[in-house]
């Protein structure tokens, strides 16, 4: 069943987290296709974030397999098996550690297919932690932001876990590099803080559904302004909007879920309907996904526009240590009720 | 400035010829001769201004490449370097597709998408060539993985140069291979250079051998330029790799005929060097083994000779014959569907 939105299920109203979402989702594609294995760090405990998490006592050591710290060195090895069939997934403890198998993305990975004329396809996914969460510069990366450019990649950012599990099982069954990136606040695993919103936790039915890889969500109607955020910014996002309904602003929020391929026309289509638009996202704002988002806008809709268009991100600095300094850098629900006052003005 | 330790060769004992069959020694012959007249009429291409793009000859390692490609199955797998011509034809790539490629035409190994740095051919078992030093090696090992999981008794053989051996992903690929005894030979072609660089101000020990033991693997230097020690060695490495019993690494002393690329003559190399190894040239001498065999007339080396060099106009009047890709294709290629 393909479908986009979660629907009413009589028979269950569970609510997951996102991790629990995505542990199912991996569980039922590893017993659907035994060519499906998971290979990370410390992934036997279930890794950084508890992504494989008792999965190693139902598929064993062959298919669980627990790596070195050798990034640039299992990320290859990935390809190569990938190259020859298997369909690997590379849980990584933090995101921010895929840098140093950069090469092997950006150069094999993401290239192999074209630079051969379509001999070779690589069905590997990268499970991959993003965003800041209070552990300073180097374990606060975008990965998401870094890898845009790069063609070759898809890449999903998924912020709820109905969108998550779906996903995860499209992006499995995909015969491209996926890069599958989660933020840390948005995983909900045992002792990580969880971000506060109405959908850090939801629904998630018992039956089988994929979300399809490149289709956008409208996460909530709304008519006097469009905002486009992913990842935790969408729940912050959402906070602002829910809260701005209340005092007689009607905010339609656009979760993007992917931003390769991405859903650019169900962008236009809100535009069209509310006239403004604010681009929300972690990352830095130099090369960030907002930008070319904004040009494709500009290009393409700006006849619709009463007002220019607003981004907002991340200054461009390093994500600093100190609470105050971070929570100054990573936009927040005051900055973007900011925006979007401000961007009413017009 | 430190004078440069010079390495000249040691040249062992040839062995008879006598336990191989013939067509296997007829095919070590012919594909070294073909190698080495295609890389020579590519230079000759190249200077006439007639081939695109850069070119990195393979000439004067061509026993090392034969010798292992033929110790491999038709279905065990290589990657490739930057300097992969004579690798992929020594794996079975075909003349045709290769010169088309180097073209950029159509009907190239890889449509035109590669050049000389990309060659390959999956059908044939050479994964087109990955040009970024080191990062074929864990590719390598990943589908000597895949080969270990479903169990087919395929071996992966990743070909490398001396100064890949300081490059970490070919540490962490060694250690990945050897932690998980995945079926994969390392080939060292140990030609003494990265580009103008000698090993001796590239590593502080003597073989990028010695590495192997630090990985818990074999490792052995041999003498590169007489194909029948590289068949063996690597017949009997990928034997083990096939047995089970993990991956080895071998490392092939040659040396290049030229340059690092066309345009480098190659100048930074003792003069004394350069004659000593020239000497060892491997393709008159295996072809005097081959004369003082019963099996072999000097006639049918003449006629092989001739047929190679047939195929080699063929195979330049077929790329230049090929059509352009078609200018659309730049966009394909990029997602499977």
């Amino acid at each position: 069943m393909l479908t986009d939105k979660p629907r009413a299920s009589p028979s269950s109203s569970r609510e997951l987290t996102i991790v629990q979402a995505l542990r199912e989702a991996l569980r039922e594609e590893m017993r659907r296709d035994d060519q499906v294995f998971v290979l990370g760090e410390d992934i036997r405990i279930g890794g950084s974030f508890l992504f494989t998490l008792g999965l190693l006592d139902e598929f064993g050591p062959e298919r669980v397999l627990n790596t070195p710290i050798s990034e640039a060195g299992f990320v290859g090895l990935a390809i190569g098996a990938a190259i020859q069939g298997l369909r690997p997934i590379i849980d990584f403890q933090y995101g921010d550690f895929i840098f140093t198998a950069f090469d092997q993305i950006m150069q094999q990975c993401a290239k192999l297919r074209y630079m051969s004329g379509g001999q070779v396809s690589i069905p590997l996914v990268f499970q991959l932690p993003t965003g800041a969460s209070g552990r300073g510069a180097q374990h606060a990366n975008s990965v998401e932001t870094v890898f845009f450019g790069i063609p070759g990649l898809k890449i999903v950012t998924p912020a709820t876990p109905f969108d998550a599990k779906g996903l995860f099982k499209s992006a499995l069954r995909d015969n491209n590099p996926v890069l599958f990136c989660v933020h840390k606040h948005l995983y909900g695993s045992r002792g990580r803080q969880l971000a506060a919103s109405s959908i850090s936790r939801g629904h998630v039915p018992d039956d089988e559904y994929l979300v399809p890889l490149g289709k956008g969500d409208i996460k909530k109607r709304g008519a006097d302004i469009t905002l486009v955020a992913n990842g935790l910014m969408l729940h912050r996002s959402l906070n602002v909007a829910e809260a701005l309904e209340a005092e007689g602003l009607s905010v339609e929020v656009v979760d993007p879920r992917c931003l390769v391929p991405f859903d650019t026309e169900l962008v236009i289509d809100s535009v069209v309907r509310t006239s403004r638009l604010v681009i929300v996202e972690e990352g830095n704002e130099r090369g960030g996904w907002g930008s070319q988002l904004a040009a494709e806008i500009a290009s393409q809709a700006i006849g619709y526009l009463d007002a220019p268009i607003m981004r907002v991100a991340a200054p461009n600095v390093p994500v600093p240590f100190s609470p105050v300094l971070e929570s100054a850098v990573i936009p927040d629900e005051r900055q973007i009720r900011s925006a979007i006052l401000e961007l009413m003005e017009h | 400035m430190q004078e440069l330790s010079i390495r000249l060769p040691q040249i062992p004992d040839a062995a008879p010829l006598e336990p191989y069959e013939a067509d296997l020694l007829r095919e070590m012959y012919r594909r070294m001769v073909l190698i080495r007249q295609f890389e020579l009429k590519v230079n000759e291409l190249f200077l006439q201004g007639i081939m695109p793009g850069t070119i990195h000859l393979s000439l004067g390692q061509e026993a090392t490449v034969v010798g292992a490609c033929l110790a491999l199955d038709a279905d065990d797998v290589i990657t490739l370097t930057h300097r992969g011509h004579g690798q992929a034809l020594a794996k079975g790539v075909s003349a045709d597709a290769l010169m088309a490629e180097l073209f950029g035409k159509e009907t190239g190994c890889c449509r035109g998408k590669g050049g000389s740095l990309h060659v390959g051919d999956m059908s044939v078992g050479a994964l087109p060539a990955i040009a970024i030093v080191g990062a074929s090696s864990p590719i390598a090992a990943g589908m000597a993985f895949a080969f270990k999981r479903r169990q087919t008794s395929q071996v992966a053989l990743n070909f490398f140069g001396e100064g890949t051996a300081n490059k970490g992903d070919w540490h962490e690929a060694l250690n990945l291979a050897a932690l998980w005894n995945l079926p994969v030979v390392y080939l060292c072609e140990n030609n003494l250079y990265g580009v103008s660089t000698h090993i001796t101000e590239a590593m502080a020990i003597d073989y990028v051998s010695e590495r192997a033991a630090a990985y818990g693997m074999p490792g052995s230097t041999i003498y590169g330029n007489d194909p029948i020690i590289v068949y063996e060695a690597v017949k009997s490495a990928a034997d083990r790799a096939r047995a089970g019993d993990g991956p080895a690494l071998i490392e092939c002393l040659t040396y290049r005929r030229g340059g690092h690329k066309r345009d480098d003559p190659g100048t930074y190399r003792p003069q004394e060097e350069v004659e000593a190894w020239f000497k060892t040239d491997p393709i008159p001498a295996f072809r005097d083994r081959l004369l003082r065999d019963d099996r072999f007339a000097a006639s049918a080396i003449e006629d092989l000779q001739a047929a190679v060099m047939a195929a080699i106009d063929a195979s330049v009047d077929y790329a230049l014959a090929s059509e352009a890709p078609a200018i659309t294709s730049a966009l394909e290629h990029l997602y499977v569907d």
